[in-house]
């Protein structure tokens, strides 16, 4: 199998990357980036899969912190707690597994799995089943190819732990899941139902965390050569800049467990006398160019500062920041019809017909 | 009538006037001194001294016989001393919260530097609370009492507290302190939930620096308090924060933190104070930095970014500002032509052309263009018109595209212009309905010390309340906070409210931030 190990400067590059890839959801990695930056300094080195390389019945555990941002930033994620939610998954269906996936490469789930590898020593598969960041668990490559739901594990802090042997769908799992993970505090490690390496091979996301780690990179060498990061990202992924301008209001509410909002921007620079709407969901979902739709999930929608090319979460869009909205490529699965109804605008509620950017 | 003293400690300069109500009667401007509190006596002294007491002042309630009401003092100093890593106290450091949070320890994202010289024991202990304010697993006090007994062993004088989501539930770091002042009376103990906000280990993070700021806090407190007596004043000192407002010294000595970066904003206080004007952007043009900011109710509209504080991560609460490098010491350079951010700084008294010195600054350009008459006008009389041209339009374009960039109303806002370099910013700017210029804009920065209010904060989360009750809940909390500390409860407004619903909680949870201020009582 080809193993490559993964230095300390690339998982710098994969915190910034997967922020930006989080398109303003998934949670900041910053808590996650401490603990691996730790773990590393205690001798850890973590290797990364190539998917191909994946026997077709290798078992994969895909892992991802589950509960709300906010809860996160109080009770900070433990590389142990996301372990013990894999061995939990090895004791119930009674095999070892081969290597760990990030459910989504988008925010700070990018990092569980390399926590939960460098505890267990596995490697981790250079796929996810996003692409992205998205907010419920049938929003995954995995859930449009049909492929089972169940067994969930969630692990707790104190010693609670919750299995989900079965659930009658994907957004049933996502209802039993989430209701476990609020009575221990809207906060817990799962893994999700294990995966072979041939639906690894066929339905993953493949090689989205080299795609986070070259991000970052782009970003942080822009910065070190006094060059626009933004520029650079666009340039790098063959991305569009779809706007540049200050917030000039928020609104936010929750319903049914998101948060829904809308953010209003005035142009700046080449868009000065322009104005932009946007969306969000967790995610920014829709952003429309003076009252006409431009562009939609599932295109990656990255709202970037301006200046320092960092990401911006929906969570800390704020009135007078100067941002950059770009959009960057979807991953073809969730392109296709099956794909959009999962994870396109009306998905989210959006009577839109789904127009990419990039057709 | 209020006679109040405002004065602002800077890296330069100490700065300070004298307010009647809510005229500057007196202003004056000193050299700063290593040691802060000789140059404060000294602008004290000379502040006084032009400012006999009138004959026919009432005596100040406060007795005091230079019928002064109040001394409000603003000062770089802790700041300072977490930057340049002196004179820190060694700290024990309690987190509360395990089996949640264990892989993350206190100081784990301080630079090494810094953490060798603040960190001592450090001790993690079970307990905490959720977002919804159930307990994590109970409080270990038992652990805790051990930990005190460490922390006496070891000698510490200074113990920094902080527990998960203490700001929705601070049981434990009470608890906590009861037991260390139990175990180790003399030592000074800083709360988490005391400077508020959430997200544990920005907070954290500070609670640590507080700690470590204690020590020099009480002793800069005192000699603070001792050049008053020293001057015959006997009127109370309040010092001022990074929000705008100000807490008695005898409370603050125990808040260093919260003086983090209260320059700027007195300097932005003192210009709405100066101008009138409560919505508005303001330009600092200093010697060497120009800083930018945008005034919402009279107070500076702050940043919603992560602070770093000596390359610690803090959530403080700190000015949205943008700064450049362009000032009246600004370098100006011929071909190409460049103007900073190179800068003579305060050696622009003797390098400036317009001073007999060799330097060409922005200053002389601006001599030369006859924008202010400073120095010796002939000495610029020579240079190319074409060059002062260039370089007025160059320094007018700087400061108009900086302006737009921190402007964030669609429509035409005042710019009120404070600084000794403010003769630079240009009389028209687009987006701007008029450059406000103001008496005394020297000494703004002391004028906002002088000002000062006092506030009262609360962030927090509420569960299964409407939005309007969730608020009217937390000015409550807030009102009665800034009441405790010193304001007049008739004179409280609310200033700012901010409402963030929570994705994936459940029971429409609502995170309410809102923010009262009132005059001292």
């Amino acid at each position: 199998m080809a193993l490559r190990p993964v230095s300390a400067a690339e998982i710098e590059s994969l915190a910034i990357g997967a922020w930006i890839l989080g398109t303003g959801g998934g949670g900041s990695p910053y808590l996650a980036l401490l603990n691996m930056r730790k773990l590393y300094r205690e001798g850890a080195a973590v290797s990364l899969l190539d998917p191909m390389d994946l026997a077709d019945d290798a078992r994969v555990a895909v892992v991802s912190n589950m509960g709300a941002p906010l809860v996160g930033q109080e009770r900070l994620t433990d590389p142990h707690t996301i372990a013990r939610a894999v061995q939990m998954m090895e004791e119930y269906r009674g095999c070892r597994f081969d290597a760990v996936m990030s459910l989504e490469i988008g925010g700070g789930n990018a990092l569980q799995p390399f926590m939960a590898a460098a505890v267990l020593g596995l490697p981790v598969v250079d796929a996810d089943c996003m692409g992205r960041a998205f907010p419920e668990a049938q929003m995954t490559s995995f859930a449009i190819h049909d492929l089972t739901m169940y067994p969930l594990t969630l692990a707790d802090v104190r010693d609670n732990a919750v299995i989900i042997a079965r659930a009658a769908s994907w957004k049933w799992m996502e209802r039993l899941s989430r209701k476990a993970c609020v009575e221990v505090g809207s906060i817990a490690s799962t893994c999700k139902a294990p995966r072979t390496g041939k639906e690894v091979k066929e339905c993953g996301i493949l090689y989205s965390t080299t795609k986070a780690i070259r991000l970052g990179e782009t970003v942080q060498s822009a910065r070190r050569r006094h060059h626009d990061p933004v520029q650079a990202v666009i340039e790098a992924e063959r991305g569009q800049l779809v706007f540049r301008g200050k917030i000039r209001d928020v609104a936010r509410r929750t319903t049914e467990g998101f948060l829904r909002g809308t953010a209003k921007l005035d142009g700046l620079d080449d868009f000065r006398g322009a104005g932009f709407e946007l969306a969000f969901q967790n995610e920014f979902a829709v952003g429309w160019l003076d009252g006409e739709p431009r562009v939609m999930t599932p295109d990656l929608i990255c709202v970037l500062d301006s200046v320092s090319g960092d990401a911006i979460g929906t969570e800390t869009l704020r009135y007078g920041q100067r941002v950059s909205v770009i959009a960057l490529p979807a991953p073809p699965v969730l392109l296709t019809p099956k794909g959009l109804e999962h994870v396109g605008p009306r998905a989210f509620g959006y009577d839109l017909e789904f127009k990419s950017l990039f057709a | 009538m209020k006679r109040r003293i405002g004065i602002d400690v800077g890296g330069t300069n100490t700065d300070a006037v004298l307010l009647e109500d809510a005229r500057v009667v007196h202003a004056v401007k000193t050299p700063t001194t290593a040691d802060v509190t000789s140059g404060v006596a000294e602008a004290l002294r000379r502040l006084l001294q032009s400012a006999a007491q009138p004959r026919t002042a009432p005596r100040a309630p406060s007795g005091d016989r230079f019928a002064i009401d109040a001394v409000m003092i603003g000062t770089t100093h802790f700041t300072n001393a977490v930057v340049q890593r002196r004179d820190l106290t060694r700290v024990g450091a309690i987190r509360i919260g395990l089996p949640s949070g264990a892989s993350l320890e206190p100081f784990i994202d301080w630079p090494e530097d810094l953490a060798e010289l603040v960190r001592g024991e450090v001790s993690m202990l079970e307990g905490g609370h959720e977002f919804d304010g159930r307990p994590i697993v109970p409080f270990d006090s038992a652990g805790m009492r051990a930990a005190a007994r460490r922390i006496r062993a070891a000698g510490l004088t200074s113990v920094g507290v902080a527990s998960v989501f203490s700001p929705l539930n601070a049981a434990c770091e009470l608890e906590a302190a009861t037991i260390l002042r139990d175990e180790c009376p003399d030592v000074a103990v800083t709360m988490s939930h005391q400077l508020g906000r959430i997200g544990l280990l920005e907070r954290e993070n500070a609670t640590l620096l507080n700690a470590a700021l204690v020590g020099l806090a009480r002793t800069t407190t005192r000699a603070f308090t001792d050049a008053l007596a020293a001057s015959g004043i006997t009127a109370p000192l309040y010092l001022t924060q990074n929000d705008g407002t100000v807490m008695l010294a005898s409370v603050a000595e125990a808040f260093p933190v919260y003086g983090f970066a209260s320059g700027p904003t007195n300097s932005m206080r003192g210009a709405a104070f100066l101008s009138k004007l409560t919505d508005a952007l303001v330009i600092d043009v200093g010697g060497t930095t120009t800083d930018i900011g945008s005034l919402r109710h009279g107070f500076p509209r702050e940043a919603n970014n992560v602070v770093e504080i000596g390359g610690v991560r803090t959530l403080f609460r700190m000015p949205d500002l943008l700064s450049m490098g362009l000032g009246g010491g600004s370098l100006v350079a011929r071909s190409p032509l460049a103007v900073g951010p190179r800068s003579v700084g305060y050696r622009l008294v003797d390098q400036g052309l317009v001073f007999g010195g060799g330097e060409l600054t922005a200053t002389d350009i601006a001599v030369a263009a006859g924008l202010i008459d400073l120095g010796d006008r002939k000495r610029v009389a020579s240079l190319p018109a074409e060059l002062v041209r260039g370089a007025v339009a160059r320094m007018h374009a700087m400061i108009e595209e900086a302006v737009d960039r921190m402007k964030t109303d669609a429509g035409d806002e005042p710019l009120i212009a404070v600084g000794g370099g403010c003769f630079l910013v240009p009389e028209r700017i687009a987006g701007i309905s008029e450059v406000v210029h103001v008496e005394h804009q020297a000494v703004a920065n002391a004028v906002g010390a002088a000002i000062a209010q006092v506030s009262g904060e609360v962030d927090r989360i509420f569960q299964d309340l409407s939005r309007e009750e969730a608020i009217a809940r937390a000015r409550d909390l807030a009102e009665a906070q800034a009441t405790s500390a010193g304001a007049d409860p008739r004179t409280l407004s609310t200033v700012e409210v901010e409402d963030l619903p929570l994705a994936y909680l459940p029971g429409n949870s609502l995170r309410v931030r809102v923010r009262v201020v009132g005059e001292i009582r």
